[in-house]
């Protein structure tokens, strides 16, 4: 086991170095089928399930491009303002791994399907940050494996290991980012803004579920630090297995502190691939790269390549949804919000929620406070972000919209939520299959309010004496009485009728 | 009665389509020739009597309830290389690696010899991974030549044509990577013909070099060959480099040809393939069948093709890159092979001491080669050159076929060498392919008829006739007119009764 490392720290981490931060980015498409095969891709299911000759890689078997998932890659490659190329290929990617039914990985290397492009990021304090792409490619991703026996879980040590091949050939686009620097002590907040932001663009388009926790979406760090105001990079370090937003900043901060103390005192940093410790924040060491790995990449023989047309290019160019941070400019101008408030929606990430909330027919301030408020409760108790929530926002539109018809009280509004987020369907199947509607039928509710007062005549006679304070015991009867489904405001009004107060 | 074993395919299929003789008593009659011969030759590493006679009831049976044959060769038997898969037959690959997998799946060759009705009677011997020119890289044992069974049989697929000239089969498939179907049938007086790359499916063609890899068919004569052509060919949505245009005509230009005119007919003499290293016998056959060619009526020119001599280099960097990372998938993961599996062994060792069991000494000579080639600091001197030579030998073609229809030379420089002669000079060895490789780099189609037998030592010679990409139509035209102006060859191979091995 490898003793904990010392630590820099933070404050003295940038006083005395300029951090470089490269990111990886692997995306899984939610495309119907895999990358070269018809086989079905989805997550999980029972091991060995989901595989054919071709992704299994038996001898003779022969990968067939998935074209929706090249227009995905088109399509991510358009939203991140890359130049999409006119012809590109595939390439294998040598080496051997059990996870990998060829050992070799079908990717793209020197020609990519989109290249040159950026993203802004917006960070906590609303300052925006641009992030130039270097490319993003289209690969398939591997098997699993599961190394049983042994300290540390991987493969070295493990007494045994069992494959599953059903994520093999899985779509994944990969986005690289061109080094970023400049940031100062807010690289790690940046990597974590990054991350976000393209996770919200992904997510906005439909092209992948971008659950960090299910790895369609994972994110490798590459840290290094230079001398302050050096322009030469030092040697970086790779993390991997960091599998929250979260996990992201911190395991850029603790690069940074780990290789600055090495760097203080006069070591060098090994260049390695090393793993995000979810438990304490730490990162620990991988397997050492002696020798830079050689992929020996050539040219896919068994694919044509790509030569996507420019007037495909376009009409996908047109299929790119407003882009998160486009809406939330527009929403912040229509509901005339203050950049605090706006932060706010954006830091619970309710503001593209409340946005498709609104979209959905709701009014600005309703649609905020059902998310900022009950919906991120609910998130909390569930320990879920607040967009995993399963509802969604046409549904939150509807509840509102039933509550300002009448149909549904306050009370009775969160009743149907709580019904949503528990699978029983619709609003309104929730609704119905509760028994949950208003009753809005004066004639029924004046039996429930004249029994209510004939039980407790006493309360009737202060009321009539003025002390309309005294309804709201009269209120609560009828309301105990009719199960909490009558508007308690129209049942005042009828009590106050009634002993003609 | 007639000996079955004699008849051509088109023979046989006009007697099985007109109910003479059964396709059962057709196929039964291989299966005794092959189990009567086969120990002198062994051009089979697997006989499937059961799946046979059982294929060839299927065809029996539909003819009998007056259905129409499914195709113009159903009923007929075939002869399989045993590189394409099989399902639930042995698929080795001559290879130690295979030895004992059963491939879940048909090729796409395998699917449509079914469907036309052809009775696939096994699996043709053939040097490991189709590496070799004269099957002595089988892992399970030479083929002899019938010729003389102290002979190569050619290579790869030796134990294709063998089974051919021994009369186990009328019919037989081969793959030619750099000449594995034409060289063999240049030594064994039979008939090959490589499609143009892209005309028959890849799909189960378990990979050498998937840019050169091309199935094709196998016969006693060039209309037989025609016919085989047609029934597995044709665009395949599994292949993706499968060319999606109609099959060219090739059973109709085998009958034009058959009428032994070739007026207007341009062809085009290879001025680099002659000289050193060919055989006197081989060059003077070659000569009698351009006469020959001349008196059909053709025109007949010398055309140089500068960059063929570099053809022999380009070839031995392409295919071995190919297959370094074709083969890497045999790593005792999934199937095949496997040792050192007794929990003493990481997987990385099993993965290795497999591959050291289970590939033989061509195998790993090409893999270390490949594996050269493609690193990096290498990759441009050797790989990227190589394509930069296959694109001038393309260009030498496209320039020869402005002025010809067809290019005609020796298919290969010797005849028939002695088993042993040539497994410690690898080089030797390679010159076997000299004049089929450039077909291979350019991926246009050509195909080996023989020329008769070389007077110096009485053993077959091939003349090889090349034709742009997807005019195979013209190999079958000049090869069937060539073939009748020679007369009979193979009623001069020597009877093999009563030999033993
Ligand atoms: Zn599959």
């Amino acid at each position: 086991m490898t003793a904990v490392a010392d630590l820099m720290d933070y404050a003295e981490v940038v006083e005395r170095f300029d951090p470089v931060l490269g990111l990886e980015v692997h995306v899984e498409l939610s495309t119907d089928t895999k990358m070269f095969c018809g086989c079905p891709n989805l997550f999980g299911g029972e091991p060995n399930t989901h595989v054919c000759p071709t992704c299994l890689g038996l001898p003779g078997a022969l990968p067939v491009v998935n074209g929706k998932a090249v227009e995905s890659a088109i399509r991510i490659g358009l939203a991140l303002n890359c130049e999409i190329a006119e012809w590109c290929r595939f390439a294998r990617k040598n080496y051997f791994y059990p996870d990998m039914p060829k050992n070799f990985q079908t990717s793209q290397y020197d020609e990519p399907i989109a290249f040159n492009g950026h993203l802004d990021v917006v960070l906590d304090d609303g300052e925006v940050v641009r992030v130039d792409i270097e490319r993003a490619h289209m690969e398939e991703d591997t098997g699993k494996s599961l190394h049983v026996g042994g300290a540390t879980g991987r493969i070295h040590g493990a007494e045994h290991s069992l494959l599953d091949y059903n994520r093999a050939g899985v779509p994944l686009i990969e986005i690289v980012t061109k080094p970023i620097v400049g940031m100062g002590a807010r690289a790690p907040e940046v990597a974590r803004a990054y991350v976000t932001a393209l996770r919200d663009l992904l997510r906005a388009m439909d092209v992948s579920d971008v659950r960090m926790d299910q790895g369609s979406l994972r994110c490798d760090a590459n840290v290094s630090l230079m001398p302050k105001g050096g322009s030469e990079f030092g040697t970086r370090t790779e993390t991997k297995n960091v599998n929250s937003l979260r996990s992201v900043e911190r395991a850029v901060r603790y690069e940074m502190t780990r290789q600055a103390a090495i760097l203080a005192e006069g070591g060098t940093i090994t260049q390695e691939t090393r793993h995000f410790q979810e438990a304490d924040g730490s990162t620990s060491p991988g397997r050492t790269k002696e020798t830079a790995e050689d992929y020996r990449y050539f040219p896919e023989p068994d694919l044509v390549p790509i030569a996507p047309s420019r007037a495909w290019v376009e009409q996908l160019r047109a299929t790119i949804p407003e882009l998160p941070w486009e809406r939330r400019k527009r929403i912040q101008a229509e509901w005339n919000l203050t950049d605090e408030e706006l932060r706010d929606l954006v830091n619970t990430g309710a503001a593209d929620l409340v946005a498709a909330t609104v979209d959905a027919g709701a009014e600005p301030g309703e649609a905020r406070s059902w998310w900022v408020q009950y919906l991120t409760q609910q998130a909390n108790a569930r320990e879920v972000e607040l967009a995993d929530l399963p509802i969604a926002p046409a549904q939150v539109a509807r509840v509102i919209a039933l509550v300002n018809s009448g149909e549904l009280t306050n009370k009775l509004a969160r009743e149907v939520v709580q019904g949503v987020l528990a699978g029983e369907g619709e609003p309104d199947e929730v609704v119905e299959k509760r028994g949950l509607k208003v009753v809005s039928d004066d004639s029924a509710l004046l039996a429930a309010v004249d029994e209510a007062l004939a039980a407790q005549p006493d309360v009737a006679d202060k009321i009539r004496g003025g002390k309309v304070q005294a309804a709201g015991a009269i209120v609560g009867a009828v309301m105990k009485a009719t199960k909490g489904q009558a508007d308690a405001k129209r049942v005042r009004e009828l009590i106050l009728e009634r002993v003609g107060a | 009665m007639t000996d079955l074993t004699r008849l051509t395919a088109a023979e046989l299929a006009a007697k099985i389509h007109a109910r003479e003789v059964t396709s059962v008593e057709v196929t039964q009659a291989h299966l005794d020739r092959i189990a009567e011969v086969d120990d002198a030759v062994h051009a089979f590493l697997h006989v499937d009597a059961e799946g046979a006679l059982e294929a060839a009831r299927s065809v029996d049976g539909d003819l009998a309830e007056g259905r129409q044959p499914a195709s113009p060769i159903a009923g007929v038997p075939l002869a399989l290389k045993d590189v394409l898969t099989t399902k639930g037959v042995p698929t080795t690959c001559g290879s130690k690696t295979l030895e004992n997998w059963l491939p879940p799946y048909d090729s796409t060759v395998t699917r449509r010899l079914r469907k036309a009705g052809v009775v696939i009677l096994g699996k043709t011997n053939m040097d490991e991974f189709a590496m070799g020119s004269s099957t002595e890289n089988s892992a399970f044992g030479p083929t002899r030549n019938p010729w003389d069974r102290d002979r190569i049989p050619g290579g790869s697929g030796g134990g294709s044509s063998a089974s051919l000239a021994a009369f186990e089969a009328p019919l037989a498939i081969g793959t030619d990577t750099g000449g594995s179907i034409r060289q063999p049938a240049s030594v064994t007086g039979t008939v090959g013909v490589k499609p143009t790359y892209g005309g028959v499916s890849r799909y189960g063609l378990v990979a050498f070099s998937s840019s050169l890899d091309q199935a094709g068919p196998c016969a006693r004569t060039v209309t037989d060959a025609a016919l085989l052509h047609e029934a597995i060919a044709g665009h395949d949505p599994l292949d993706s480099t499968s060319v999606n245009v109609p099959v060219p005509p090739v059973v109709e230009a085998a009958r034009q040809g058959a009428t032994g005119d070739l007026k207007g007919v341009r062809v085009g003499v290879v001025t680099e393939f002659a000289g050193e290293g060919y055989q006197p016998g081989v060059q003077r056959s070659f000569e009698a069948a351009v006469a020959q060619l001349r008196e059909l009526g053709a025109e007949v020119v010398e055309v140089s093709c500068p960059h063929f001599t570099y053809a022999l280099p380009a070839y031995y960097l392409i295919a071995p890159s190919e297959c370094s990372s074709n083969l890497a998938r045999f790593d005792a993961m999934r199937y095949g092979l496997r040792v050192a599996d007794d929990g003493d062994h990481s997987a990385e060792e099993v993965m290795s001491l497999t591959r050291e069991a289970g590939f033989g000494a061509e195998v790993k000579r090409r893999i270390m080669l490949g594996t050269y080639a493609l690193s990096s600091g290498y990759y441009d001197a050797y790989y990227g050159s190589a394509q930069k030579v296959r694109t001038l030998i393309t260009r030498d073609f496209t320039a020869a076929f402005e002025q010809v229809d067809v290019l005609v030379s020796p298919t290969t420089p010797t005849t028939a060498f002695r088993i042993g002669e040539r497994v410690d000079d690898p080089l030797a060895m390679y010159l076997a392919d000299l004049c089929t490789i450039p077909s291979n780099l350019a991926g246009n189609a050509a195909m080996s008829v023989p020329s008769g037998l070389s007077e110096d030592d009485g053993l077959p010679v091939g003349l090889q006739i090349m034709a742009p990409a997807l005019a195979d139509d013209r190999l079958y035209r000049v090869g069937a007119a060539y073939e009748v102006a020679r007369g009979p060859l193979l009623d001069r191979v020597p009877e093999l009764k009563g030999v033993s091995a």
